[in-house]
């Protein structure tokens, strides 16, 4: 008998849930585990269910938050004070009207598990290893990171996923991407992913699938192996997959909707026929070496205008490239280090974990943020929120001058009011530096939790490591 | 979904490299549970002065860009967020195809799944199209050739499902509820 031909653990996935494979005159049925939705990709979608008449299918299997448009003042979250917003406060009623009304669990503004959609499906053991799941938002590929295969998607397909609990979709092609070596003392998952954007570019994964493996992403806790999996999508990936592993296990185990008992044993034997097989084929293969990353910082409109932090600005001779320096007011050939900075946001689906915060946390215990400089810490869901509070990081980051927020995607995209403002420089943790994309004119770096601290402490762009007293 | 099956028109072009979705339209824009109406926020940033003044050098201001079909831009068009909010925006101002040498994959399926065209050109006519803004260009969805005004017949990717969803005006919702029985199936079997 011929043994099977070995098959990636994004094939794996994939063919697991194959209604109908792809021929070639449509695309696959592909079956979706979980479905998670928020406020602002959703209404459109309830909307044409509404017109064809049709009933979630399998409501079971959607989960609603709010986070996107949401407030992050206390009094707005908990009653108190109304929603400042009002197009946002709409928002949030029309998803309870929709939940209610179809029979789709929502974790309402108050509720204590409430988050960011791509903190809380790992963090509540959702996010299962094996499992397909979608949401209308890019940063879907998070989810990657337990080993699922996980991508946005837009509105309309929100109401198939609704409907028909499937996607109609072609399949992918697959990026191995392989790191070695060792990251270095002050450098983590955020650095490593802006190097990798920087090297492949913000187009190079358009079409496939990334597989991140080797040494260094073996090593690597669940919290970062989220921050890498959730950019991939800024390398125009479809998603980004890490094999399961122990460390997957152990994250998962104990969590309130992960399996339990016979059902855990069960799920942890078919998680272990995931990792992709040893002679599996990718369709591109990539090698990263981790001891060249440095901590990195980007300097233009997209995050793949990066450099390590004591680099210059590039000097590069096209209009666009030209344009974009001139939006963020900088110069080719220009140094970035020093460079004064106004506003430090530590927050969104990124960089927003407990780890995030404790790495924050590390530079600003027992020192004051610069003055005139403003800091948000919004932590990335209300448990995330609750845990860093019962190890007292809220204290440190009051103490320091920050603001401490309920949690929300707040400025990373700054629709709920939390915005840089005109001209601005705002370093930020989160993973867009768009045009705009923090308020109108701001501009955004971004980087690590560790160098965001850093630079509030100094007020200008700094290396973290010249504060946590090893050598630059 | 509107059908579409040929399309003639004069371009308007936008010359950058990865113009993302928080371009086409930004996320304060985001708050409307409507899909109408977007046109007026398409590239707001861009087209509009931080006074609320159209800016009379971008291009989808010029008098000549109202009636045109035909958006080129450079590669990687339409990268970021999974707004079909972007998308919605084109469409109301009036855009029924986004040519580009690279087009990012959620903006690609959003766009296919409201009639609007996402039109891969290989490098070379991709450059001369940036090159010459108001080209009149003839795009036929059945034979999936762009032709350009010199006669040069361009032929395109278009993955055949697609392609009939365009030319019928079909959604693919009633080809997935039809099929509901082998989801069905799967369910039990798995
Ligand atoms: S935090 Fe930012 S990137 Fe993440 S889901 Fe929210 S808006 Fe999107």
């Amino acid at each position: 008998m011929m043994s099977a031909a070995p098959r990636t653990l994004f094939e794996k996935v994939w063919q697991r849930h194959e209604v109908v494979p792809e021929s070639a005159s449509a695309p696959a049925i592909l079956y979706v585990d979980l479905h998670l939705i928020h406020e602002v990709t959703s209404p459109q979608a309830f909307a044409l269910l509404r017109e064809r008449g049709l009933p979630v299918w399998r409501p079971r299997r959607t989960l609603a938050t709010m986070d996107h448009s949401t407030p992050t003042e206390t009094a707005q979250v908990f009653g108190g004070a109304p929603i400042a917003i009002e197009a946002a406060a709409q928002q949030v009623r029309e998803l309870e009207r929709n939940c209610a009304e179809f029979g789709v669990e929502l974790l309402p503004l108050a509720h204590a598990e409430r988050g960011i959609v791509h903190v809380i499906g790992p963090e509540l053991g959702l996010s299962q290893p094996g499992s397909t799941i979608v949401c209308g938002d890019s940063h879907t590929s998070t989810h990657g990171a337990v080993g699922a295969l996980a991508f946005g998607i837009g509105t309309t397909e929100v109401a198939h996923v609704l409907a028909s609990q499937c996607l109609l979709q072609r399949k992918p092609r697959t990026l191995a991407l392989t790191v070695t070596g060792k990251l270095a003392e002050g450098v983590g998952a955020k650095d490593l992913i802006l190097y990798v954007i920087g090297q492949i570019g913000v187009g190079g994964g358009t079409g496939h699938v990334i597989e991140y493996r080797g040494p260094v992403i073996e090593g690597l806790d669940m919290e970062s192996r989220m921050t890498v999996c959730n950019m991939s999508i800024e390398a125009g990936a479809r998603a980004g997959m890490i094999a399961p592993d122990e460390t997957t296990y152990a994250y998962l185990a104990g969590r309130p909707r992960a399996p339990r008992g016979a059902a855990w044993e069960r799920a942890l034997e078919a998680w272990r026929e995931l990792p992709s097989d040893p002679g599996a084929r990718f369709d591109r293969t990539v090698q990263v070496h981790a001891g060249l990353i440095e901590p990195m910082i980007t300097y233009g409109t997209h995050p793949g205008m990066v450099m390590p932090i004591g680099g210059r600005v590039p000097e590069r001779g096209d209009a666009a490239f030209a344009r974009a320096l001139d939006y963020m007011g900088l110069a080719p050939g220009q140094p970035l280090k020093d460079h004064p900075v106004d506003v430090v946001f530590i927050g969104s689906c990124t960089n927003a974990r407990l780890s995030d915060l404790r790495s924050a946390a590390r530079l600003l215990r027992g020192r004051r943020i610069a003055r005139g400089l403003r800091m948000l810490v919004v932590p990335g869901s209300q448990q995330v929120k609750r845990a860093a509070e019962s190890e007292g990081l809220d204290a440190v980051f009051r103490e320091a001058g920050a603001e401490w927020r309920e949690s929300g995607c707040s400025m990373c995209l700054g629709m709920n009011g939390d915005l840089v403002g005109r001209g601005q420089y705002s370093v930020s943790t989160s993973n867009r530096n768009f045009e705009g994309r923090q308020g109108s004119g701001a501009r955004t770096l971004l980087a690590s939790p560790l160098t965001a601290a850093a630079c509030a402490l100094t007020g200008r762009v700094t290396d973290p490591r010249e504060l946590l007293g090893g050598a630059p | 979904m509107r059908p579409l099956q040929r399309l003639r028109s004069r371009t308007v072009v936008l010359p950058d490299g990865n113009i993302d979705t928080d371009r086409i339209i930004p996320a304060r824009f985001l708050t409307t549970t409507e899909r109408s109406g977007l046109g007026a926020h398409l590239f707001a940033d861009w087209r509009y002065a931080p006074d609320g003044r159209e800016r009379a050098d971008f291009p989808l201001n010029r008098p000549e860009a109202r009636d045109c079909a035909v958006l080129v831009a450079g590669p990687n068009f339409g990268c970021g967020s999974s707004r079909e909010h972007a998308p919605w925006a084109l469409l109301d101002f009036g855009f029924r195809a986004v040519v580009s040498t690279a087009i990012a994959d959620i903006f690609r399926s959003n766009s296919l799944k409201n009639g609007l065209l996402p039109l891969i050109v290989p490098e070379s006519e991709g450059a001369w199209l940036l090159a010459h803004p108001g080209a009149e260009v003839d795009i036929d969805i059945a034979t999936r050739i762009l032709t350009l005004p010199d006669g040069t017949r361009v032929p395109f990717p278009l993955e055949p499902f697609a392609q009939h969803c365009l030319l019928e005006g079909l959604d693919e919702l009633g080809y997935l509820l039809a099929r509901r029985g082998a989801v069905e199936a799967y369910e039990r079997a798995r």
